[in-house]
């Protein structure tokens, strides 16, 4: 048994289509693919909303002075 | 080159050897810039010519010896003996070895590895920054770059290599064969060498060492990001017929095969590149928290991790089994960092090291009960032999020939550069006339800026 539906190269090239691991798998793979990609927007959003909290809360005019002398 | 076909198949592949070798030169120039970037201002000029000489080195010791390695040894030594009639042909005295109007492949193809030599040793490189002696690092250049890691090629990544017939090794990009035996050299070389200078608080609490330049930094990786492409297209046999190849594979349709001689495509490795990075990229903002020097890394880490099997794998696979191995690989590295006082100092042993030990693990189960190769009697993929194949790559090739060597120099007295010289840089002991001459034309600038902008006589 083989992950990708052969065990063998003796095959006919002329004959052969897809040959990744889990054929037929697919809409799994999209689904697990997109949950993801979906996952990590959620992830940055709420690290980005906690950081950019906490930074407003940093500040210091003469810091802030500096940096913007900085540019 | 008897025939149209035949003529035009030959030029084609001499050409599209000829390109992945140039791209591939990307990788080097990648690496050079990465290492200055991460390095102090005052190790400039070391760091880089250190990297630089790797280059001459590495290429004429392949030509001596290392090409020759790779023909003879896919047996040697515990499964046969030499193979002396591939072995001549490649001898730097054969005629295979120069101007042939009769052999266009050898060249290129002779060049394609060296490239893959050259990435081999500046993995290396990278990790032992600011503290070796120069001498030292290109002993171990030539080691890994024209000896070891040629070795496990002949062994893991030759269409006959008794590790893909008996343990049904595969590895079509490299995870082992190039990424896990480097990092697996890295480690070897870096526990005999010890950490840079204030790397560990005196409780062993490691310090950041931040790079001197984050855009050289970045730059770097992308031009390594744009030479993999040329790496990648380098691994594959771009066109062959099933009677060039001669295994099992029957009919007439002729296909891009990886370096085992089985098919793939140029299209598949093109979707599993790109998803592999990206899920490298993604998965590695993630875990470090948005650090950039983690980010870019990971992007590599991502596509190092799925190598093993990017020839066959589905573009979401690459993208999971990439971003899975990020993590594991960002864990490893500072919990190694942390427990045995590991200076890595680009993380080389993680990036090339962890991913490709955690790529050839998971292929084994990804593609487990493929075909290794198209020939008879070949073991099939499996995890076990993947594993196994592994600690041959990272620990048997790599650490253990490093760590020994190295031991060898250190007692010697040749690994490290004095603390002293480690204070005041390398650039300034080693270059220090530039210094001089530096220091001495300004003084004479300001001198004839304080006499009214006359210049000195």
């Amino acid at each position: 048994m083989s992950t990708i539906g052969y065990d063998s190269w003796a095959v006919d090239l002329a004959e052969v289509g897809a040959v990744y691991p889990f054929q037929g798998s697919e809409g799994l793979m999209v689904v697990l693919g997109v949950a993801f990609w979906i996952g990590w927007h959620r992830i940055q959003f709420v690290r980005e909303g906690a950081h950019l909290d906490k930074a407003k809360e940093m500040g210091d005019k003469e810091k802030i002075s500096a940096l913007l002398e900085k540019y | 080159m008897d025939g149209n076909l035949n003529a035009l198949t030959t030029v084609f592949t001499e050409f599209y050897y000829w390109v992945t070798v140039v791209f591939m030169f990307l990788i080097h120039v990648g690496f050079c810039m990465y290492e200055v970037g991460a390095s102090r201002h005052r190790n400039h000029m070391h760091t880089l010519m250190k990297n630089i000489m790797i280059i001459p080195l590495v290429t004429v010791t392949f030509f001596f010896f290392g090409w020759w390695i790779y023909w003879s040894f896919p047996n040697f030594p515990f499964f046969g003996g030499l193979n002396h009639d591939a072995g001549a042909a490649n001898l730097p005295w054969s005629e295979n070895m120069g101007t042939n109007l009769s052999d266009r492949i050898t060249g290129v193809f002779w060049a394609a590895f060296l490239l893959f030599s050259w990435t081999a040793a500046s993995i290396v490189s990278g990790a032992v920054i600011e503290r070796i002696r120069s001498s030292a690092l290109w002993v171990h250049a030539v080691m890994i770059g024209s000896v070891f890691w040629i070795i496990d090629a002949a062994w893991g990544w030759h269409a006959e290599g008794w590790m893909v017939k008996y343990l049904g090794y595969h590895d079509a990009y490299a995870s082992g064969v190039i990424h896990a035996i480097a990092g697996g050299y890295a480690l070897g070389v870096i526990m005999v060498l010890g950490p840079r200078l204030g790397k560990f608080a005196a409780d062993g609490t490691p310090r950041d060492i931040p790079p001197h330049n984050p855009w050289m930094l970045t730059i770097g990786i992308f031009l390594i990001y744009s030479g993999f492409w040329g790496f990648y297209a380098a691994c594959n046999i771009p066109a062959i017929s099933p009677e060039g190849i001669g295994g099992l594979l029957t009919g007439e349709t002729w296909t891009a095969t990886n370096i085992y001689l089985a098919p793939t495509s140029l299209s598949a490795i093109t979707f599993n590149f790109l998803m592999s990075l990206s899920g490298g990229l993604m998965a590695a903002y993630v875990v470090s928290k948005g650090d950039a020097f983690w980010t870019f890394s990971g992007g590599l880490a991502g596509i190092i991790t799925a190598s093993a099997g990017n020839d066959l794998y589905h573009p979401i696979q690459a993208m999971l089994v990439g971003a899975v191995g990020v993590v594991i690989v960002y864990k490893l590295h500072y919990w190694v960092e942390r427990t045995f006082k590991i200076d890595d100092a680009v993380g080389a042993v993680a990036v090339h090291g962890y991913s490709g030990i955690v790529g050839l693990i998971i292929a084994g189960f990804l593609l487990w009960g493929a075909p290794s190769s198209p020939y008879e009697g070949y073991a099939t993929v499996n995890p076990v032999g993947q594993t196994i194949g592994a600690v041959i790559m990272f620990f048997v090739l790599g650490f253990l020939p490093a760590f020994v060597i190295s031991k060898m120099q250190a007692a010697a007295g040749v690994l490290r550069i004095p603390v002293e010289v480690e204070l005041q840089g390398l650039d300034y002991a080693e270059h220090h006339a530039y210094e001089d001459a530096k220091a001495e034309i300004i003084a004479a600038d300001k001198a004839a800026l304080n006499g009214g902008g006359v210049p000195a006589e």
